[in-house]
Formats: C-alpha cells, sequence, structure tokens
C-alpha cells in the first residue's frame, strides 16, 4: 500500500490536516487536548518510520509524490522528502507532542479553537518542508503563519495583538516580495511538456539566470527568509512575539517555525542562486555575526525569562545562517544537526519557563529565585537544557557549534574570532538566568512553588535524552543530511 | 446574445411586475427566477446552443471570454440576489422593489454588451446601460440626504466622463481616415500616431479609468459608494466595476494592443497611484464601508495590471479576479448590510456571537488580502505573473505587492475587531440574520477557497 496509494509526505502532511479539522468539532476541553496529543503522536511514528526506511532502492517510491494540479502553469502538487526534509518533518513530529505534553496542564478557552489551530500550524509546517515545487512551497510559506497568528493573537498576553501583527505584516510583505522572485524565476524556466514554463524544483535548479538578475532575485529571497530566522537587522518583531505569544504558540515559533527560514535558505536558494550566493555572501555572514553578539549583549541586560531567551535564539540563529553562507561541507553538516538541536533544546527552556509562569504568574529574574530548594527535578532539567544550548560539549549543540565554527573558520577566521565571542556571552547570561532564577534565598513568592508533575518529568526527561543521545552519537544525523548537503556543494563546485 | 435580450426583456418584465404583483416579496422570487433563467441560457450559449441568431453585423461578439465572464457575473448576481434579497425589499420604505430589480436586469444588459462589444458605438451603448440605472439606485433611499447626494454626485461626474468617452470616440474615428468601426480593425499601425487619434485615446483612457474608479479619476468612489445603500454599493463595487475592467481590456487589447509601448507610460502611472492612493486612504477609515470604498479602489489598482501586461495570463487573471473579488465583496457587505453600526467597533467579538458569520467573514477579508488557499490569491498571483510576463516596469510589480501588504493592514483590523476584541458596551451590535442566510455564505466561502486552491475550474473554460 506504501508508496502506492499513500507515501510519506502525504501522510505526514494530511493526517495533521485531518485531525486538525477534526479538533474544531469536539466541544469538550478535555477530549480535545486528548485528540490533540494523541494525533500528534501517531504523527511521530508516521515519521519514526520514515526514518526507517532508508533503503535505497525503494527510498524514491516511498518519499516522492506529485499530483497534478496547474498543467497550464507548469505547478503540480509535489511533494517529496530529502536528508534535510526528513529531518525536519522529525523534528516537526516530534515537538509538538512534547509542546502538548509540557503544557497540558494549561486551560485554554476554546479550546476546540486553540488544539484545531495547532495542528493545522503543523500541517503547514511539514508542507514547507515537503514542498518540491515552488508554488506548493510559498502557499505552505504563507498557510504555516495563518494559524500561528491566530493563536498568539487570540490566546497571548496582554499586548498580543500590536506585537503579532507586527509579525504577521513582517512576514507577508517580506513572503509577497519572495513571490515576486519566484515568479520571475518561473519565467526564466526551461519548458515542459504541457507549459512553457515549470514550477518545479528541479527546474528551478536548471534555470540560469544571470549574475546580475541573481544579485537582486537573491535580495527579495532573502529577505523573505531572514524575517523568519530572523537575521539582524530583520528581527525586531521576534522579542515582542515571543513574549506575547501563548506557550506552546511560542514554542512553534521558535522550535520550528525558524527553522522554515534556515531550511528555506538551503533549499531555494543556495541551488537556484549560486552566483547570487556568493555575491552576498560577505555581507549576510557580517550580518548575522554582529546579529549574534548584539541579541547576546541585549540577552545579558534582560530582566524577562521570555526575552532572553528570544534573544539568545536570535545568537543561535545568526550563528547558522553565518554557517551557511560560508558553504563547506562541516559548515553546512553543523547547520543541519544544530537546527534539530536548537528545536529540541529551545522548546525544552520554553516548557520550563512556562512550567514556572504558569505556577507563580511571573517570569521576572528580579522577582524569582530559591526555585531549586523547592523543585529540584525542575531545576536539574534546566540547568542540563541551559547548559545544552550554551553549547558545552557532550550535549547535542556542542555538535553543532563546533561544526559551524570549523567550517566557519574554514572560511574566513576572523568571523570566528567575533562568533565565538558570542559564545562567551551566552555563558554569562545563561548562567546568570540559572543563578537568579535556582539559586539564592526564596521570597514569598517563589515559597510556594510545587515541583514538576511525572508527566513534565517525562517531557523534561525525553528531551535530556536527545541532549546527550545527540551530543555523544550524532552519527545519524550527519548520514541523515549528508545527500542534502553534498547536493548543495555541487552546485558550487565544491 | 441571449444574455443581451433575456436581461432587457426580463427588466420590462420586473418593471411591469411592479403594477401587478402586490405582495410586496414576490418580485424578489421572479428576480432570482430571471437570473437562474439568465444564467442558464448563458451556459447553453457557452456549449453552442443559441435562442436569438441575430445579425448585428459583428457589433458584438460572444467569445469564450466574454460568456465565461457574464457567466460568473451572473452567478456572482444570483448569490448577490439570495444573500441580500431581504435587504433589497427594506431600501426606501420597501416601495418600488420590482423597480430596483428592473434596473439591475438593465445593468446585467449593459454588463452583458460592455462585454461583448466590437465597435465603440457598442462599447459606449453599454456602458450608458450600466451606469444610468446605477445613478438611479444610489438615489434609491429617497429620504436620505446622503443617498441624494451620492446620487447627484455621480450623475454629474458619470455624465462628464461620458462626455470625454464620446469625445475620444469622435477622435479617433474622425482622425484616422483609415479606421473601420471595428475595434479589431482600428488601424493604428506602428509608426507615429496622428496626434487625433492619440488625443483620443487618453480621453478613452480617461473615461474608463473613471468608471473603474481609479486614481487619479477616483474621487466620487468614497462617497457614492458610501452614500449609496449598502446593498447597491455591494453590486455596484463588485460585478459593474469588474464589468468595466472586461470592457477596458477587451478594448485596449484588441484595439490599441499593437501600439501598447505608446501608452503603457500612462496605464502605469495610473496604475500606481491607485495602488498608493487607495490603499493608503484605506488604512485611516473608520467606517468599514467607506474602507471597502477605498479597498475597491485599490483592488482595482491590481487589476489594472492586466491592463498594463495585456497577455492571455491577463485575461486570465482578469476573470479569476472578477470572480474572487466579487464573492468576497458580496459576501462582506451582505454581513455589513445586516449590521446596525458599520464602524469597525461594531464588528468587535463577532466571532463569540455569530460564528459562522464570524469565520466566513474572515475567508472574505483573508481571500481580499490575497492569502493562499482563497481565490483572492490566485487572483493576485495571476495577476503578478502576467505583469512580470509583460517583461517591463518590474519595479511596478514590487510597488504592487508591497501596496498589497498595507491593504493586510486594514482588512486584518477587521479580523482582530471580529476575534481578539470584547464587543463594546455603547454600540448596537445586533445583527438579524437566519439559517438559510448562513449556509449562503457558507457557499459562498466554500466556492472561494475552491477557487484558491483549483483556479484551473474558472480559467479552463477560457480554452474550452
Amino acid at each position: 500500500m506504501l508508496g502506492k496509494y499513500i507515501t510519506f509526505p502525504e501522510l505526514l502532511l494530511w493526517f495533521p490536516l485531518v485531525t486538525g479539522v477534526l479538533a474544531f468539532t469536539i466541544k469538550d476541553a478535555k477530549k480535545v487536548k486528548a485528540w490533540a496529543l494523541f494525533s500528534s503522536l501517531m504523527t511521530l511514528i508516521i515519521s519514526i518510520i520514515s526514518l526507517c526506511y532508508t533503503d535505497g532502492s525503494k527510498y524514491l517510491y516511498y518519499n516522492n509524490v506529485s499530483y497534478k494540479w496547474m498543467p497550464y502553469l507548469g505547478s503540480s502538487f509535489s511533494i517529496g522528502l530529502d536528508g534535510m526534509g526528513r529531518m525536519l518533518t522529525f523534528l516537526t513530529a516530534l515537538s509538538f507532542p512534547l509542546i502538548l505534553l509540557g503544557t497540558y496542564k494549561r486551560e485554554y478557552k476554546n479550546a476546540n479553537a486553540f488544539y484545531g489551530l495547532m495542528l493545522l500550524s503543523q500541517c503547514g509546517l511539514m508542507g514547507v518542508f515537503v514542498a518540491m515545487d515552488a508554488l506548493v512551497f510559498y502557499f505552505f510559506w504563507e498557510l504555516a503563519l495563518i494559524p500561528v497568528y491566530f493563536l498568539c493573537s487570540r490566546w497571548g498576553g496582554e499586548k498580543r495583538i500590536p506585537a503579532t501583527f507586527k509579525f504577521f505584516i513582517y512576514t507577508f510583505v517580506s513572503s509577497l516580495l519572495m513571490l515576486v522572485g519566484i515568479i520571475y524565476i518561473y519565467l526564466q524556466s526551461p519548458p515542459t511538456i504541457t507549459s512553457d514554463h515549470s514550477f518545479a524544483i528541479q527546474a528551478f535548479y536548471k534555470t540560469a539566470l544571470l549574475p546580475k538578475e541573481q544579485g537582486w532575485l537573491f535580495c527579495l529571497f532573502f529577505v523573505a527568509f531572514a524575517v523568519k530566522m530572523p537575521v539582524f537587522p530583520f528581527h525586531t518583531w521576534q522579542p515582542d512575539t515571543y513574549e506575547q505569544s501563548p506557550a506552546p504558540a511560542t514554542m512553534v515559533l521558535s522550535g520550528i517555525m525558524v527553522k522554515m527560514g534556515v531550511f528555506a535558505v538551503i533549499r531555494w536558494v543556495l541551488p537556484v542562486l549560486p552566483e547570487g550566493t556568493l555575491k552576498f555572501e560577505n555581507i549576510v555572514i557580517v550580518l548575522s555575526v554582529a546579529g549574534m553578539l548584539y541579541a547576546s549583549c541585549i540577552a545579558i541586560v534582560q530582566d524577562d525569562l521570555k526575552r532572553i531567551v528570544a534573544y539568545s535564539s536570535i545568537a543561535h540563529i545568526g550563528l547558522m545562517s553565518a554557517a551557511i553562507f560560508a558553504l563547506n561541507a562541516t559548515a553546512l553538516q553543523g547547520v543541519m544537526i544544530q537546527m534539530l538541536n536548537h528545536g529540541i533544546n529551545i522548546i525544552g527552556l520554553w516548557i520550563v519557563i512556562d512550567l514556572i509562569e504558569k505556577q507563580l504568574g511571573i517570569r521576572k529574574l528580579s522577582q524569582l529565585g530559591g526555585i531549586a530548594q523547592k523543585a529540584p527535578a525542575l531545576s536539574i532539567f534546566f540547568v542540563i537544557i541551559v547548559l545544552a544550548n550554551m553549547a558545552l560539549p557532550l550535549t547535542n549543540a556542542f555538535i553543532g557549534e563546533f561544526a559551524m565554527f570549523a567550517g566557519l573558520y574554514q572560511y574566513n577566521s576572523w568571523y570566528v574570532v567575533f562568533a565565538s565571542i558570542s559564545v562567551i556571552l551566552v555563558a554569562v547570561y545563561s548562567l546568570n538566568m540559572v543563578q537568579k532564577v535556582f539559586y539564592g534565598s526564596t521570597n514569598s513568592i517563589t515559597e510556594l512553588v510545587q515541583d514538576i508533575s511525572i508527566r513534565e518529568k517525562v517531557t523534561l526527561a525525553v528531551i535530556v535524552l536527545f541532549i546527550f543521545i545527540l551530543g555523544i552519537y550524532p552519527k545519524p544525523v550527519f548520514q541523515l543530511t549528508e545527500d542534502t548537503v553534498s547536493a548543495i556543494l555541487t552546485k558550487f563546485g565544491k | 446574445m441571449s444574455a443581451i435580450i433575456i436581461s432587457a426583456i426580463w427588466g420590462v418584465v420586473m418593471m411591469f411586475g411592479g403594477v401587478f404583483l402586490k405582495k410586496s416579496s414576490s418580485p424578489k422570487y421572479w428576480a432570482i427566477a430571471g437570473i437562474i433563467i439568465l444564467l442558464i441560457a448563458n451556459v447553453m450559449e457557452f456549449f453552442g446552443w443559441q435562442f436569438f441568431n441575430i445579425d448585428t453585423h459583428g457589433m458584438v461578439r460572444f467569445d469564450n471570454f466574454t460568456l465565461v465572464f457574464n457567466t460568473v457575473a451572473f452567478a456572482c448576481t444570483l448569490l448577490y440576489f439570495l444573500l441580500n434579497g431581504r435587504d433589497i425589499e427594506k431600501v426606501g420604505n420597501g416601495n418600488n422593489i420590482s423597480e430596483y430589480f428592473a434596473l439591475i436586469f438593465f445593468v446585467l444588459c449593459g454588463v452583458a454588451i460592455s462585454s461583448s462589444f466590437k465597435t465603440l458605438l457598442m462599447l459606449f451603448l453599454g456602458i450608458e446601460i450600466m451606469s444610468i440605472p446605477l445613478y438611479i439606485l444610489t438615489g434609491s433611499d429617497k429620504r436620505n440626504l446622503k443617498s441624494n447626494e451620492a446620487s447627484l454626485k455621480y450623475f454629474l461626474m458619470g455624465a462628464f466622463s461620458t462626455g470625454i468617452m464620446l469625445m475620444g470616440i469622435a477622435f479617433i474615428y474622425g482622425g484616422n481616415n483609415l479606421a473601420s468601426f471595428y475595434i479589431d480593425n482600428l488601424q493604428l499601425g506602428n509608426g507615429t500616431l496622428p496626434v487625433m487619434v492619440g488625443a483620443g485615446l487618453v480621453m478613452l483612457v480617461v473615461s474608463m479609468s473613471f468608471k473603474v474608479s481609479a486614481a487619479p479619476f477616483h474621487f466620487w468612489t468614497p462617497d457614492v459608494y458610501d452614500g449609496a445603500p449598502t446593498v447597491f454599493t455591494s453590486f455596484m463595487a463588485t460585478i459593474v466595476k469588474v464589468a468595466g475592467f472586461i470592457a477596458f481590456i477587451r478594448l485596449f487589447q484588441s484595439s490599441f494592443g499593437v501600439i501598447q509601448s505608446q501608452w503603457q507610460g500612462l496605464i502605469v502611472i495610473i496604475t500606481a497611484a491607485t495602488l498608493l492612493i487607495g490603499n493608503l486612504t484605506a488604512v485611516f477609515q473608520q467606517s468599514v464601508k467607506r474602507m471597502l470604498a477605498y479597498s475597491s479602489i485599490a483592488q482595482a489598482g491590481f487589476m489594472m495590471l492586466a491592463l498594463f501586461a495585456l497577455n492571455d495570463t491577463a485575461k486570465e487573471g482578469l476573470i479569476l479576479y472578477a470572480a474572487a473579488y466579487s464573492l468576497a465583496s458580496i459576501g462582506l457587505f451582505a454581513i455589513l448590510a445586516r449590521m446596525q453600526d458599520y464602524t469597525i467597533e461594531g464588528f468587535n467579538g463577532l466571532g463569540q456571537r455569530q460564528p459562522v458569520l464570524a469565520i466566513t467573514a474572515t475567508v472574505f477579508l483573508l481571500s481580499l488580502t490575497g492569502i493562499p488557499l482563497t481565490a483572492g490569491f490566485t487572483a493576485k498571483f495571476y495577476m503578478l505573473l502576467a505583469a512580470v510576463k509583460n517583461g517591463h516596469q518590474l519595479w511596478l510589480v514590487i510597488f504592487a505587492v508591497l501596496c498589497a501588504a498595507i491593504s493586510a493592514y486594514y482588512y486584518f483590523k477587521i479580523i482582530q475587531a471580529i476575534y481578539f476584541k470584547e464587543p463594546t458596551e455603547n454600540i448596537n451590535h445586533q445583527i438579524d440574520v437566519n439559517r438559510r442566510f448562513e449556509w449562503l455564505l457558507i457557499i459562498v466561502a466554500g466556492l472561494i477557497v475552491l477557487l484558491g486552491v483549483l483556479p484551473g475550474l474558472l480559467v479552463d473554460w477560457l480554452y474550452y
């Protein structure tokens, strides 16, 4: 049946969609929560099964499918999974159960709409990662935004409406610019049997564009992806949005959605516009490194836990974006594994912050303290996740950051000098955060903290498990994404 | 052909019906029956069954483009009648109901002519038949001063632009002694344009821009749309406006297409101005009705891209745009017509009070913004595709998408009011809806999503 009637990318795409739509009809809050969890676990199982099929002969058969969609335009609904796609769909599939479990105690008004939108956003994200046609990609790129926008604006904090609207406008403007770029490349693409041009990714890869065209097309595309990542100076929406969004939406945004930007650069910019990339690589790396330092410095002076993590995320993504444009195998492999690691780690951080906020109603460093005395389990998990966030050896992020730094060093050692300053800065604000939240003496608010329940322990344990497994034995992930990396580098003759 | 004749006859029938039909609700059903007949006749003509075979000496020609557009227009009118029938009955204290319907049928007759003309004379007739009933409909709320003012304004400005159009036609025919009466055959050549023809062309551009409310000839639009009874605004802003564009592109593609390079600059300026003015002024509106008036100018700017591009993709796009824009606007206006308060605050908390209205209104607004999965996106996509295909002035395309982003700002303000804000206390939030109305809205929203996923369902018919 598999391969003939249905393939993995389809399963990953349609399953959350169907269950998401069904979730809207379940009025009972408890049931819909369980339903969402069930659905996300099923998606995870599908994703794990898809990872197990590495057999070369049936690989294409199981993982690629194409339907007629708009033949006269040369667009087909073609979706497929390569190494990077499988890794990121796995991240998406893994994140949702973690997010739902980690925030299971939260009660949301109109729970059916909330969980329905969560699952729909999962569908949108999967779509971005499996799209093999530019138009399909654009469809999902925008569609992933809509449910998240509604989630953030409806269930978020006090200033949610302006904050998330800023986010929406930023991404909407930038993706429309990308649409113009897509159309332009499409009109240069070679003809197919049914149409003059084609939106298929292979056609885009084959399209010959002049260096001058590639230059401005690169700008159109890169702005869209830079906003999503976000790369300095397109990041201003991010801290506000993270701060104001409800916890699960923040996790989706920072854990998976920012990877959309990184992913899209690797899939749609590097191979399509190689000369444009070479033209702008220096500028992008400088911006990214500057953004890393800038975000890290700001994170040090923040008082709000959510904002610290938000800025820390900008710094981490900055490193990834710099490493992409170093354009060598080491750096790209580092980016690949770091996408997975960063997703897992940051969701862990958000879960802990949400648990604290849920219990105490505050998340200011200056008001917290001494939680370790009252909640030792929570503290242990948090410290491990924070150390992973700092990329300590033996944790997963170390592997990724090490590879990225090594790759960047091959490109230009001076960038590494500046970028590695941010490693120190990360340690400063991370340890400061741990110290102020968990150690010291308790105050009248933190007196009341209770330790986490078994469900949350399991969730955090899974995250910690991933941190160590990937930190000690990252080889499977490297193998998984090898094909994508080498395919891209051949475009650059490396 | 049948569309012109049946709509004219049915208009007369409805008018006499006003004398004989005493029950106030029956005209509505007669009108719905009429539009269904019109629709069926049109579809049958598309498949080659003609009721009337009249020799017009090629003055009008019903090709696929015309017939597909007419079908879209009549189908939208049908939905419009179904959604708004009850509100039309309320306009002007409920007298003269069948006359309103009669006038709408006359407008449809004008729509059919102005989408099928082959000489400038028929264009003029079509545009006039389309406009004159609208002047009356605008002023149909007799006791309302704003409605009267709008009607007078519309009439004066409309008459003025008609005059300019006639002058332009005279210049074109008079200044070009090679010209035949048929627009395909104006013999403009590739060389320098005679001064008279050039002047005539500019006048035609001006008057047509006036009809489709493109800047800087848009000043009547907000006042007229705001002053007219909401149900008629809905009709004017959608089907009639789109028909204007169809006439516009039909004229310019067949007659002036060969000398496009000479007038493209003019269209570029008009397009850019329309996009900018429409979007920027819409941002500052407090009344949703007025905002939709400005947003209709903004959407007109996007449709102007078809005239800029002037290729087959542009025609496909225009048909899609016609459907997408009409459906979404008719739906939104239908909801608005039932509301007591037209400010954005009037929408506050609609999500809690009327979930069906809220979700459908959201679909309409997303479609107007151009979010994927809605017809609005495919329509905008086709327009951008056509414009990029044209190859000139790529900055205009980028400018257009930036303007589309501005439009997200004001459309989303309504969505925010619907879902994220609580009902305001001192505003009358009452809405009078029934199940039938809700189902119709769901159908309209469904059509929008369907066209958003499969635009081929509509576009393919052009090549049937």
